[in-house]
């Protein structure tokens, strides 16, 4: 299934590197704009309009930079995996056309929200909605991709409503349960008072959906793809990659002590700790494939040439990015307090 | 039929998401800039002038920033979605440059931005001028990639086509610095600037005509104005020159296309230029046509008998739609012309101290606001609907470009992008015309600690102010 050809020509495996660093991105964008989103989701049912607001401002100064994340994941899927990019779009034409719509009216929401009283409440509710659709849209698109995706000739050759299955909908579902238990755990390291105790609250129910939903949806996978099951259960990959279930389940516990106990900080990041997680369970289960059940890494890649010229620059620049993005971090960072936005 | 169809609704729907997009980023290159200086000379200065007016357009730069964001989001997927076999195509070329944008110009703007917007009391000075310079930094790289890329599209240089059809790389030079790239990335740069400079020149004379009923006098209002007159009067006949090495080029490199834009349908010696007329592709003549003799060729070739190439040279299924070419390039080049007579009437007025006191050049300056923006949609209608039927000109059609949807599902999506973005970006222009009617403060904080209040007018005491701000105050918090 490899294309060996490919690696032997050049020596260094640029098609692997470059599917690791898209993988970083996208990983890097679900956990930053995933909390963004979890408190978008949480929003209406915070108590007062003041802790609503705190929760908003925890993230006003750095939502922007966070989805960049997501124009990276894109942007770059374009770049050096043009075929999946080619693919993947039209296969998942509407969740990522409800997707962006969503995210339209998440990101103006920060800004729109200071700027009227009359309709605050619409905007309020376009932070909630378009949190949540953007969210439910991303764990479909995320479903659909795991049950694979029909190409002949280049080209998407499904459906138009292939993405829409009870499968994808539970991705969603649970996506949305893990997103508003990063938000709830980030709220609790961010914020005091009332709004802290309340996002504990949140967090314990979201942190045993959460583990509800992994534990589901790894069982369920092995189920539609022959590949997923021989990678997890044939010997003597199941004695190797025991390490993930076993690791999720002690993070699940830290989780849920941390929170039980009080602490500020550690549940945060148990709750990324999930995340990564799983996440490294799909990569697992994909492998070798961008786009299951029939696009390699390999063969979704683009010339050499294009890889090479794009990987100096990333080499160079995402050290320096993640050096300022946690410059900024830094700059706000401690709890935050009521009315300290610019507005 | 049907597929022509898809192609139809994939091009509205690109146009329009690119065209409310194409706006919130160029006056986000041009503001960024702006409050950059404000902020430098505030630095450099220590009045608190510059300070009250990057307070007044921080806000609005924000808000103009945050739909630049959003609506930009869109544009990195779209291409997917509507232009999948463009994207498949084209990736290995322009994928790349597109990821230096998002790499060098993105996280750029979206790390200090917070800095930027949040940070005036968490960081120092000279950190937060940092990163309004970054900020400012961002905008510029950001447009130097895309206009790489766009430009590519017009003027392909540098590749080679590979086994599967896609074209690659030969030469990462040629494919960036292709021959239409260094005049459009110029252009469109300017164009940016003024039609930043025009919509703070606006809103200062807005409130200079304001201020003038009523007695007062704003130094934040004629602070504005006057550094907008300074662009009119010095960068508008730049942009002119500038504007018309771009145009020798696409001749050049497009001749098609520069035929639309003069309604040349027949190859001719001494082509007179159309001041007004109705082109019709039909008959291949310009109709109810008001033309100045030989001026056409004498633009274009530098000789009044020199000849212009006219659409009859190419087949008529390679034409673009003249109508639109002829009448956006009509209305860009009136803006610019309008612009240029601004520049020199104000510089008429400075020269004998009368900048701030003509009630007709504040008029116009009003009414000039959007000009900017109008102009640089039309030169795009120009460059865009000039390109077809080519995506990659000469090379791609955009029939072959579009991706194997159903005219539904693009019908339905393009319904629903309308309907969001009138809704949403039409509120944000309403805040941020609101904003832009609020009186520039006459007083302003400039201590983090101690709430110094400077009066910067002469005439106009505190009351005033709290009587018209705090009105419009409860509008926001």
């Amino acid at each position: 299934m490899i294309d060996s050809m490919t690696i032997a020509s050049s020596g260094i495996d640029f098609a692997m590197i470059w599917a690791g660093l898209i993988a970083f991105a996208v990983l890097a964008y679900i956990i930053l704009d995933g909390f963004d989103l979890g408190i978008g989701i949480l929003f209406p049912f915070i108590k007062s309009k003041t802790d609503q607001e705190t929760a908003m401002n925890s993230v006003a100064p750095i939502w922007d930079g966070n989805e960049t994340w997501l124009v990276l994941g894109g942007g770059g899927l374009f770049a050096v995996f043009p075929l999946a990019y080619a693919v993947i779009m039209p296969a998942l034409y509407m969740p990522i056309i409800l997707m962006l719509l969503g995210l339209i009216f998440r990101g103006v929401a920060f800004e729109f929200h200071w700027r009227t009283k009359n309709s605050q409440d619409w905007w309020d509710r376009g932070f909630f909605l378009g949190s949540l659709v953007a969210t439910l849209c991303q764990g479909i698109a995320l479903g659909a991709l795991v049950q694979g995706i029909t190409v002949a000739d280049r080209a998407y050759a499904g459906g138009w409503w292939d993405w829409l299955t009870p499968f994808s909908i539970t991705t969603g579902i649970a996506l949305a349960v893990g997103y508003v238990l990063l938000g709830a755990a980030w709220l609790n390291m961010k914020t005091t008072g009332e709004l802290q105790k309340q996002s504990v609250q949140f967090a314990k129910i979201a942190a045993w959906l959460t583990l509800f939903f992994i534990g589901i949806i790894s069982l369920w996978m092995v189920f539609i793809e022959q590949q997923y099951l021989h990678r997890w259960f044939d010997a003597p990959n199941v004695y190797y990659l025991m390490v993930v279930p076993v690791a999720v389940v002690f993070c699940g516990f830290k989780l849920l002590y941390g929170l039980h106990r009080g602490r500020e900080t550690s549940p945060f990041m148990y709750a990324i700790g999930l995340f990564v997680l799983s996440y490294i369970g799909i990569l697992i289960s994909f492998y070798p494939n961008l786009v299951p059940p029939s696009i390699t890494i390999w063969q979704a890649a683009a010339p050499d040439d294009s890889l090479k010229f794009l990987l100096v620059g990333a080499a160079a620049l995402l050290p320096i990015i993640i050096g300022y993005t946690s410059y900024a971090y830094w700059v706000f960072r401690g709890k935050v307090k009521a009315n300290e936005a610019y507005h | 039929m049907e597929l022509l169809d898809v192609v139809l609704l994939a091009r509205i729907q690109f146009a329009f998401t690119i065209a409310f997009h194409i706006i919130f980023p160029g006056l986000s290159i041009g503001l960024a800039a702006y409050l950059a200086v404000l902020e430098g000379l505030w630095l450099k200065t220590g009045k608190s002038v510059y300070l009250a007016t990057f307070k007044y357009w921080l806000k609005i730069f924000s808000i103009i920033f945050g739909m630049g964001v959003v609506s930009g989001v869109v544009m990195s997927y779209q291409i997917g979605t509507n232009w999948s076999v463009f994207s498949d195509k084209t990736g290995p070329v322009l994928g790349p440059l597109m990821g230096y944008e998002v790499l060098s110009a993105f996280f750029l703007e979206a790390g200090f931005l917070g800095v930027m917007l949040f940070g005036m009391n968490k960081v120092g000075k000279g950190l937060h001028f940092f990163a309004t310079l970054m900020v400012s930094i961002g905008t510029l790289m950001s447009a130097f990639w895309i206009l790489s890329v766009n430009s590519w599209m017009q003027t392909p240089t540098g590749y080679a086509i590979n086994e599967v059809g896609q074209f690659i790389v030969a030469d990462w030079f040629e494919v960036i610095f292709n021959p239409s790239f260094p005049y459009r990335l110029a252009h469109m740069t300017t164009a940016a600037f003024l039609s930043t400079a025009f919509l703070v020149g606006g809103v200062g004379a807005w409130h200079l005509f304001k201020a003038r009923k009523k007695g007062e006098r704003n130094e934040v209002a004629r602070l504005m104005f006057s550094m907008a007159m300074w662009m009119a009067a010095l960068v508008a006949p730049l942009q002119l020159l500038i504007g018309d090495l771009h145009g020798l080029n696409t001749l050049e490199h497009q001749p098609a296309k520069v035929a639309a834009m003069e309604g040349n349908y027949q190859t001719q010696k001494g082509a007179p230029l159309y001041l007004f007329g109705l082109p019709n592709s039909e008959t291949g003549t310009v109709d109810y046509a008001i033309k100045i003799p030989k001026a056409a060729s004498l633009i274009l070739t530098h000789d009044p008998d020199g000849e212009l190439i006219g659409l009859d040279q190419f087949p008529k299924d390679e034409w673009p739609n003249v109508p639109i070419v002829f009448w956006s390039f009509r209305i860009m080049l009136a803006i610019g012309m309008g612009m240029i007579a601004i520049g020199l009437w104000s510089l008429y007025l400075r020269a004998r101290k009368k900048l701030y006191d003509s009630p007709m050049l504040l008029r116009v300056a009003i009414a000039f606001a959007p000009s900017g923006i109008i102009a640089t949609l039309a030169g795009w209608f120009v460059t865009e609907v000039g390109r077809q039927p080519y995506t990659v000109y000469g090379l791609l059609k955009t029939a072959d470009s579009v991706s194997p949807l159903d005219a539904p599902a693009v019908a339905t999506s393009l319904l629903a992008f309308m309907m969001v973005y009138f809704i949403v970006f039409g509120a944000g222009v309403w805040y941020t015309m609101r904003l832009m009617s609020k009186r520039p403060s006459q007083v302003i904080e400039v201590d983090d600690d101690s709430e110094t209040t400077v009066f910067l007018s002469n005439r106009v005491a505190s009351k005033s102010d709290g009587t018209t701000d705090g009105k419009k105050r409860e509008g926001d918090q």
